[in-house]
């Protein structure tokens, strides 16, 4: 039996601009995935315990506080260290464009800026990880 | 953020017609502080008079500027005295980089100073605790003790230039630390101006960064504004902030009624502390977000003044006009700004900046086009600048009194906000006031539903956003330098606190911290034992820290 996608959408650090946050976790909602967001202020040990809980299959981070770099390669290493399985990493916010090859190096997978259509965040989303809703 | 002190006119009455207000309330004021100019003249050389109006006895609702209701505006001149300050805020780095770029600004025709804080300060950390490490200096300046503040504001005036800080937790510990270094400059107490944003509710509704829970926060608020009251008179303990709510998602008349709500809420609490309302209300002011619809964002500050000054005068039984007066700071709107096709947010802001102005402002911070991205660059703050320099000089804005002031549209759309926004308010009053309404989420979920209501709108392309979702262009690279914090600024802030951290008068820091903890727990007001850590270079995590374990920390409900 097919199930729901589990995403878990973080807040890492200090920073408290979740309205992106809010919007990517309704619209997974109501594409039907399963969805946890875990509020703010949370380390990396907290969301990395998060999606190992959850057994999740996504994770979206957001952040606009400039600490994206410090996050991505903590929180993908962890995630190595830690998860049973591949977990899907993308994230969004404000990046310089510079950054983006060096987030990805780490393990993020994708990066949506300021404008991206939630819909074409749920179709990535959907065509990376639709093999994973279907276990053998 | 707000600089002059508003008219006081002695009935707090209202002219039954333009003579009577001329002889009275313009004479009084002009007496004051008089016009720029003798004469006022369009670019070829007509007249401008100081108003215009309908003959007679005005609408009541309308009025004169400066009296109540203030629809007008709150001075009866307005920017023909003086002009609105031009206030950008500023904060990364240490303390040394952002007082680099406060003289950069003022050497560019900024008329006053604002402050962004970085993470880990906003949020009561010092900056060598774990969780601030990746965060200092990134999105605003670091400060850990009164030193910081020191090198922040070195060689700026405290007497002449007025300073606003955005910062709400842990503004008490900031707003001390503000008292401490301007009377370190030699400035009188009664000189001391400036604006600590110190909005605590909107945090929780809105921008996130609070530590204690909210009753906790809002008697800290109180705290304040009672001891600025009596310690700088002319300082603006609370500057009550739309800005965040609608840049969450929020409606016009949900930024409206939340920070109206949130306004009263302050006021009625240090009433409730047996303060009179007129000793706290008339500093209190505001700060508002200037968004895309024009007409309704100039309307939007119209009847704020409205409201407020009803609220105040009819709700809480204020008598002192101060106390009726809305003055407020805008921000062009940060959420407008697009990180597509950055040149056009230019245009956006100056438009936005226009509406602010109409509506009445007393200063204004208009956004940068890189933004959207990053810490402006210079280039870009000079032309954010020169945006408010050319409304001013050129465009001649600045020269008559509430220019649109008996449009049918205008007062319609007025009256319908100030009515929307009302019955907005007497709902949260009704369920039991503001922390109420945060506990329980109500408000949150009010904005989140209006923040997705919106994106829903610009994906079925009702709403639109030029270059985003209509008139894409493939992406360019971007046509302005990349702003590059020092990598090494968090190594040099740590060492500087851990140094002070080594050098200071360890036992009154040890005393002067308890005396926080007794009067937090002793429900007395903190700020003279703030006051006095302060001075003995306490800092600012260490005395969050005090009231976290009195206080606290909240965990908010979830709402999405």
């Amino acid at each position: 039996m097919k199930r729901p996608l589990r995403v878990v959408v973080a807040k890492p650090g200090l920073d408290g601009h979740d309205r992106g946050a809010k919007i990517i976790a309704r619209a997974f909602r109501d594409a039907g995935m399963e969805v946890i967001y875990t509020g703010i202020f949370q380390t990396t040990e907290m969301i990395v315990r998060t999606v190992v809980e959850e057994d999740a299959d996504v994770l979206g981070i957001s952040i606009l506080s400039g600490a994206h770099l410090h996050f991505a390669e903590e929180v993908c290493r962890s995630l190595r260290e830690q998860a049973a399985k591949d977990v899907l990493v993308v994230m969004g916010g404000i990046l310089p464009p510079a950054d983006i090859p060096r987030v990805k190096a780490y393990g993020v997978a994708e990066v949506f800026g300021p404008g991206t259509p939630t819909s074409h965040i749920v179709d990535y989303v959907k065509a990376k990880r639709a093999p994973m809703a279907e276990p053998a | 953020m707000v600089d002059s002190a508003s008219e006081s006119k002695s009935a707090g009455g209202m002219s039954p017609d333009q003579n009577t207000w001329k002889e009275t309330t313009l004479a009084a004021s002009l007496k004051k502080m008089p016009a720029r100019e003798e004469t006022f003249t369009t670019l070829s050389g007509l007249p401008i008079n100081e108003l215009y109006c309908a003959t007679g006895t005005p609408d009541p609702a309308i009025g004169f500027p400066g009296e109540y209701p203030y629809t007008r505006g709150v001075h009866p001149t307005m920017y023909r005295a003086r002009p609105w300050t031009i206030r950008q805020v500023a904060g990364f780095g240490t303390a040394e980089d952002t007082n680099g770029r406060y003289k950069y600004l003022l050497a560019h025709g900024e008329t006053g100073l604002s402050t962004d804080f970085d993470l880990p300060t906003l949020l009561g950390y010092d900056s060598d605790h774990p969780v601030a490490v990746p965060e200092i200096g990134k999105i605003g300046v670091a400060v850990d003790t009164v030193e910081d503040v020191r090198l922040l504001m070195a060689d700026i005036p405290l007497d002449q230039v007025s300073t606003s800080y955005t910062i709400n937790a842990s503004a008490f510990v900031l707003m001390g630390m503000y008292e401490v270094v301007a009377k370190a400059q030699g400035v009188r107490k009664e000189l001391i101006t400036g604006t600590i944003q110190n909005d605590i509710l909107k945090e929780y509704t809105a921008q996130n960064e609070y530590i204690y829970p909210p009753a906790q926060a809002v008697r800290l608020v109180v705290d304040t504004m009672e001891y600025a009251a009596k310690m700088m008179p002319r300082y603006n303990p609370v500057s009550v902030s739309g800005y965040h709510i609608r840049e969450a998602g929020s409606t016009a008349v949900q930024e409206l009624a939340f920070t109206l709500a949130g306004a009263h809420c302050y006021v009625t609490e240090a009433v409730k502390r047996g303060l009179e309302a007129d000793f706290v209300a008339p500093r209190v002011s505001f700060f508002w977000d200037i968004h895309n619809d024009f007409f309704e964002e100039i309307c939007k500050l119209r009847a704020a003044r409205r409201l407020w000054a009803r609220m105040m005068r009819e709700w809480v039984g204020a008598k002192d006009p101060r106390s009726w007066t809305m003055r407020a700071h805008s921000q062009t709107a940060g959420v407008s700004l697009t990180a597509q096709q950055p040149d056009n947010n230019i245009a956006r802001t100056a438009i936005q900046a226009l509406a602010a102005i109409l509506g009445g402002t007393q200063s204004l911070h208009t956004n940068s086009k890189d933004e959207a991205y990053q810490i402006p660059s210079e280039g870009a703050i000079k032309i954010a600048v020169r945006t408010q320099q050319i409304l001013a000089l050129e465009n001649r804005v600045a020269d008559v009194v509430d220019p649109l002031g008996g449009s049918y549209y205008v007062e319609a759309l007025t009256d319908r906000l100030e009515q929307e926004a009302e019955t907005l308010i007497r709902q949260i009053l009704d369920r039991g006031g503001m922390v109420a309404s945060i506990e329980d989420g109500f408000i949150q979920r009010q904005i989140a539903d209006a923040s997705a209501a919106y994106q829903h709108a610009l994906e079925a392309k009702k709403e639109f956003i030029v270059g985003v979702n209509v008139q894409v262009e493939p992406e360019a690279a971007l046509p302005f330098e990349p702003f590059v914090l020092d990598p090494g600024l968090g190594e040099r802030q740590i060492k500087r606190t851990q140094s002070i951290r080594k050098s200071r008068p360890q036992a009154e820091v040890g005393s002067a911290l308890k005396e926080i903890e007794q009067a937090a727990t002793g429900g007395q007001n903190v700020m003279p034992a703030v006051v006095r850590a302060i001075k003995a270079q306490a800092t600012v995590g260490e005395m969050c820290d005090v009231l976290r374990r009195v206080f606290g920390e909240y965990r908010a409900p979830l709402v999405y």
